[in-house]
């Protein structure tokens, strides 16, 4: 059971990542035949409900560097991922074989 | 979760700031501390540091039809104590807001409180509750990482709410508002974060086991099974 909790777990989030593209439906296009986005970031979306809350506000400071595009800040992202991911994955497996070393040590010492 | 840049008032950017500042100062003293007594946990930090950089970098889609993404703050709040989590969420806030124009720097202070203070300490404070009440481990470290995610976002909501009160509802109906926005769309990111931390944890748990003890972050009985 346990060796297959975490294969569970990781079936669940994909899961839980697919439901969503598949249960939003894109609505109609607008009036003027605007197309209507979805799944946009939900930043974006506060920033609409400050527009209708306080119509007059002005954001007062800008990014100091936006990405020049699109391409780009997916690139970033993905960086950032990578890092992470592969500093996590280079733990794992030096935890991994030191843990198999050390139990290799401790069956020889017994013998 | 993040405030966009400049879109706090600049009453409110300097009062989330001046109150994130103690506990990232506080943050960075007690990890300097830790790492000075037990050099052999660096690499342990940096696991959490990392966990926080992918999923703040993992934007999922929910079912509000919009997009959002996961904290991963909870993971570092449960080995290492919340107030660790200060300083490295600030570390990936400022990755995100300088190069990724996510986030910003006028709204630093307030992105910081809801993800690095509020989310991590009620990631730990939760862990704590769920061990007393004997949940089986798995249990108690997800119900810390999705909770602390949850209350990240609605922290989120709380200070924008305060930032932009409904002209005719006040802070309450403009709290619905923003919640609706950040809060019900994380709600199935909160159970994916649940998920993945208990992931990484369990594979701690395996290779880890002797360190997992010391840090009184495991029982002994825990290790075993």
């Amino acid at each position: 059971m346990k060796r297959y909790q975490n294969l569970l777990m990781m079936i669940a989030v994909v899961i839980l990542v697919a439901l969503p593209l598949w249960m939003v439906q894109k609505p109609a296009p607008g009036p003027g035949g605007k197309e209507v986005e979805i799944f946009k970031g939900a930043d974006d979306q506060a920033k609409d409900v400050i527009g209708a809350l306080a119509p007059g506000y002005k954001p007062w400071f800008k990014p100091l560097m936006e990405p020049p595009s699109g391409e780009i800040g997916s690139l970033l992202f993905a960086l950032q991922a990578a890092l992470g991911a592969g500093f996590i994955g280079y733990y794992l497996g030096a935890a991994n074989t030191r843990s198999k070393y050390d139990r290799a040590i401790s069956k020889a010492a017994k013998c | 979760m993040h405030i966009m840049e400049g879109f706090l008032p600049v009453k409110h950017a300097i009062g989330w700031s001046v109150a994130s500042a103690p506990f990232v100062a506080y943050g960075l003293y007690t990890v300097n501390k830790r790492i000075k007594e037990k050099p052999e946990q660096r690499m342990l930090l940096g696991v959490a540091a990392a966990f926080t950089f992918v999923l703040s970098a993992l934007k999922m889609p929910s079912v509000t039809g919009s997009c959002s993404h996961p904290t991963g703050t909870g993971l570092g709040a449960v080995l290492f104590g919340p107030v660790a989590m200060a300083p490295i969420g600030m570390v990936v806030l400022l990755f995100q807001a300088i190069l990724l124009a996510h986030g910003g720097l006028t709204t630093l202070g307030a992105n910081i409180f809801s993800m690095a203070i509020v989310g991590p300490f009620a990631a730990a404070a939760i862990y704590r509750l769920a061990k007393t009440a004997k949940l089986p481990f798995g249990v108690c470290v997800f119900l810390a990482a999705s909770l602390g995610d949850l209350l990240t976002y609605v922290t989120t909501s709380v200070q924008l709410a305060l930032a932009f009160p409904d002209p005719a509802g006040g802070f309450v109906a403009s709290f619905a508002k923003f919640a609706t926005v950040f809060a019900v769309t994380q709600i199935p990111l909160a159970i994916s974060e649940g998920l993945l931390t208990v992931i990484v944890f369990n594979a701690l748990a395996r290779f880890n086991p002797q360190e997992l003890k010391e840090m009184n972050v495991v029982t002994a009985q825990e290790v075993q099974a």
